[in-house]
């Protein structure tokens, strides 16, 4: 026994080291440990390395867990994932830790009395099958929805989404990538009408410049970072950090610009006025594939109840855009975005620059956002206008926040209005629908129901008595969580939660059911770069948890619908996938099949051919480009892109007299979203212990406050106390306070306003007014 | 029992300084990274007060810039 402790031991110590490694390659991209490097990688022993994606993060790193005795003991990061090259970041190493926590949920738990009763899973999916069977007898079929996630995985979004729209005829499903991806989605459909970034990680290997917007990619996309910051250390490469709020990607960069919260709109409009003055436009590229719009303006915030918005695109050329973007030259902007005049024109001598090759990231900061449709819109304009798009190291790229918003909300298509292929308005999706699913045309709805605010909207309104969620803690996610955590309390409406650990969403719930984790389970995810990866059940979960696919599938079954879910327990993972590929057959959007995805580190769609395509929309690349010319914009009928007119309109809420502060949101380096995870990790929670309200020292100065000080941060919605946090992560701008919003006993969410992108319907949590006060 | 990694960022110039300093002390190992001012420590004691206490003394090395904590494993006795 003795020598086992010491080789558990020295195990553990090499594993230290290794994420010590890795940590230091994040900062210091090409370290060298010599051959310490090789030595302390655990080998030999019992450990059988299984490949897999990470749980976490939207780069989608891949990883190798350990597994010795039926025990996942270790992770390391994938040599041959073309993605991250065998580095991990300090939450990769760790994410197998959360698994064994003592308060994992094991066994289903049933609210009688008012008290959590163990119950058998069996039993308890027989009665989410009854009382939503029941609900739907007594109330319609629009009474019950469901809420799942960007980190479901591919069969659990394609089941749920057959579940609903097949099987019971409802659009009432909608999912938390609503929160973060949606406005990139409409984004890439009013300017492609495709969705999803046509250039790939490769990318950073070939740029001169990236310049990321509203993006701390250091803390929130860290693998990725660390490779831009190899390339400007190898090769000089350029980083320029346009943001809202100095944070280690901006000390890292090479340079830092400062904008007025909502500006960015009238910035990105002002590079395009630059580009045109000064004679950089890519003519040829424009005129052979470029097509102008204007949409609406004025449209609103979506803060009522049952907001209703459709855009109306108008046909404008060329000239129409100039003249437009004469409200917007540099002079003028300055003014209200705090940017300079010099700063401006710099980021468009960037962009119009024809030798250098330029990639702009971003993730939240444009996606959650009143006018993220349109600031998507915007960024897309400068890159059709100079022609730097889909090619090596030019693009616009639109990262993701969770694992698989692209593998399975934007793709498989768990949102109200969508389906694995195209959209519910569309008679030929749904026939397609319905010819794989099995199911009568007619039982698929044509209309949208509900996005996540307003799905929550209409549990508080009584409209929806039977909410199941899965996968997802939208009482700590969602924007203005003070109306809707009273709103689930509410006895109208009976309570379904699937999850690995309790959260304040399960405290809530008539049922609590207990799900298997990632690695518990097999399944796939889709990253950013359109990248699928695959993975097989690695360890058994304790007690009776169970995939959230299997779950959905056996609540089916009860409710008559088995016929349409003919899957084996054991392999339904497999089979769920070989079904759902034949909604993308062909070039735009074929998927890797499953023998490729178990043999390698994922593939990118489209697979063509047995090849994945890097570069979507260029000849050399895309075998789907057909025009006979060098791009092809084929998501669009005329296979042209379209450069979009979108003004700079002001935020929902703007800091007044009484609340004088932004408020911005967002995450940290050591947790994952609302930290149910994360934080019982032992080394992140210690790392990072709680949620703070990070100052300028001239505001903190102004008002007294000292750093750890209780403050009280208050909207016209709600308060929430933290501490003070001044000089330390993060530099807000004046007048602005950041807080992240991993922190269930913070819950700053309680503050935040639930106004939304009209035509995204992505909430903004970037922006609303605050004041602050020492308790 | 617990195992800590920290990163370690010794003054400029002082890296073989710090190097030296650390590997004289029991319950600590050191890893200088071969092209960069950096160096990697990790501690192996058997208590937390013992761990507080070897952090202590790191502290105090005048070589030292930074020390930054990277991981931390805590191994239960008898298992």
């Amino acid at each position: 026994m003795y020598t086992s402790l010491n080789n558990r031991r020295g195990f553990i110590k090499k594993m230290a080291v290794l994420s010590a490694m890795t940590a230091a390659a994040t900062m210091f991209p090409g370290i060298i440990f010599a051959d310490e490097q090789e030595r302390n990688l655990p080998k030999g022993g019992d450990l059988d390395w299984k490949k897999g994606p990470c749980r976490f993060c939207g780069v989608g790193c891949g990883i190798l867990v350990g597994v010795e005795n039926g025990k996942a003991v270790a992770v390391k990061g994938d040599p041959n994932s073309s993605v991250n090259k065998g580095l991990l970041c300090v939450k990769g190493y760790h994410q197998t830790m959360c698994i064994q926590s003592s308060d994992r949920l094991t066994h289903a738990l049933v609210k009688k009395n008012g008290t959590y009763v163990k119950t058998p899973i069996s039993e308890a999916l027989d009665l989410v099958a009854s009382k939503m069977k029941e609900t739907i007898e007594k109330h319609g079929k629009d009474s019950v929805a469901m809420y799942t996630s960007g980190q479901s995985t591919i069969p659990e979004g394609y089941v749920a989404s057959k579940f609903m729209k097949g099987a019971i005829g409802t659009n009432n499903l909608d999912c938390n990538a609503r929160l973060c991806m949606a406005s990139a989605v409409t984004g890439f459909l009013t300017t492609f009408g495709a969705d999803e970034p046509m250039g790939c990680y490769e990318d950073i290997d070939h740029a001169d410049y990236f310049i990321t917007w509203g993006n701390n990619m250091a803390e929130m996309h860290p693998i990725l970072f660390s490779r831009m910051l190899e390339q400007k250390n190898n090769r000089g490469a350029k980083i320029i950090d346009f943001a809202t709020r100095t944070t280690r990607s901006s000390m890292a960069s090479n340079k830092s610009i400062l904008f007025e919260p909502q500006t960015d709109l009238a910035v990105a409009n002002a590079i395009c006025y630059e580009i045109i003055n000064n004679g950089w436009v890519n003519k040829k590229f424009v005129d052979d594939h470029i097509s102008f719009n204007k949409g609406l303006t004025n449209i609103g915030y979506g803060l009522e109840d049952k907001f209703n918005f459709k855009d109306k695109p108008t046909k404008i050329d060329f000239e129409q855009y100039k003249t437009f973007l004469e409200d917007y030259t540099p002079e003028k902007v300055a003014k209200y975005s705090k940017v300079s005049v010099k700063d401006i024109k710099y980021l468009a001598a960037i962009y119009g620059n024809p030798n250098k090759k330029v990639v702009s990231y971003w993730c939240m900061g444009m996606n959650q956002h009143t006018r993220g449709t349109w600031i998507n819109n915007l960024v897309y304009n400068i890159h059709l206008l100079t022609g730097k798009i889909s090619q090596p190291g030019n693009g616009p790229f639109s990262l993701t926040g969770q694992p698989s918003a692209c593998g399975t909300a934007r793709e498989v298509g768990t949102f109200t209005h969508k389906l694995p292929h195209g959209v519910v308005m569309n008679q030929k999706d749904r026939e397609m629908a319905a010819k794989i699913w099995k199911v009568p045309v007619e039982r698929i709805p044509s209309k949208p129901t509900y996005h996540a605010t307003e799905m929550f909207r209409a549990v508080d309104r009584g409209d929806i008595k039977f909410i199941w969620t899965q996968v997802t803690n939208p009482l700590v996610s969602l924007p203005k969580t003070g109306r809707y955590r009273p709103a689930m309390e509410k006895d109208s409406c009976f309570v379904v939660v699937s999850d690995v650990f309790p959260t304040p969403t399960s405290d809530v719930a008539d049922v609590i059911l207990p799900a298997s984790w990632h690695i518990e389970k097999s399944g796939m995810y889709g990253n950013s770069e359109r990248r699928t990866q695959q993975w097989d059940k690695m360890v058994e979960g304790p007690g009776e948890t169970t995939p959230d696919a299997w779950m959905t599938i056996e609540v089916a079954k009860r409710m008559g619908y088995g016929d349409l879910f003919p899957y084996s327990e054991e392999n339904h993972a497999e089979e769920i996938y070989n079904e759902y590929t034949q909604f993308h057959e062909g070039k735009k959007h074929g998927m890797a099949p499953l023998e490729v995805l178990k043999k390698q580190s994922g593939a990118i769609w489209p697979y063509v051919d047995g090849k994945s395509t890097q570069w979507r929309f260029n000849a050399k690349y895309d075998p789907a480009c057909s025009n006979g010319k060098d791009f092809h914009f084929y998501g669009k009928p005329d296979g042209k892109a379209v450069i979009w007119q979108r003004p700079y309109e002001p935020a929902a809420e703007s800091p007044d007299k009484e609340y004088p502060f932004w408020l911005n949101t967002g995450r940290v380096i050591e947790h994952w979203h609302t930290g149910s995870m994360t934080r019982r990790i032992p080394v992140l929670h210690k790392a990072m212990p709680n949620a703070y309200v990070e100052f300028h020292p001239d505001d903190a100065k102004a008002l007294g406050i000292r750093n750890g000080e209780d403050i009280k941060v208050t909207s016209r919605r709600g308060e929430c106390i933290l501490p003070a946090s001044v000089n330390e992560r993060g530099l807000p701008t004046k007048g602005q306070v950041f807080v992240p919003f991993f922190d269930e006993n913070m819950l700053i969410n309680d503050v935040t306003l639930d106004a939304f992108c009209p035509i995204s319907k992505e909430p903004d949590y970037k922006k609303c007014a605050v004041k602050v006060e020492k308790v | 029992m617990p195992i800590i990694s920290y990163l370690a960022h010794p003054h400029d110039g002082k890296k073989v300084e710090l190097l030296e300093a650390l590997s004289t002390m029991d319950q600590c190992d050191v890893i200088p990274a071969e092209n960069k001012n950096l160096l990697i420590v990790v501690t192996d004691t058997e208590t937390d007060e013992e761990q507080d206490n070897l952090k202590e003394r790191i502290e105090a090395v005048e070589s030292l810039k930074l020390l930054a904590l990277v991981s931390g494993f805590n191994t239960p006795k008898n298992k």
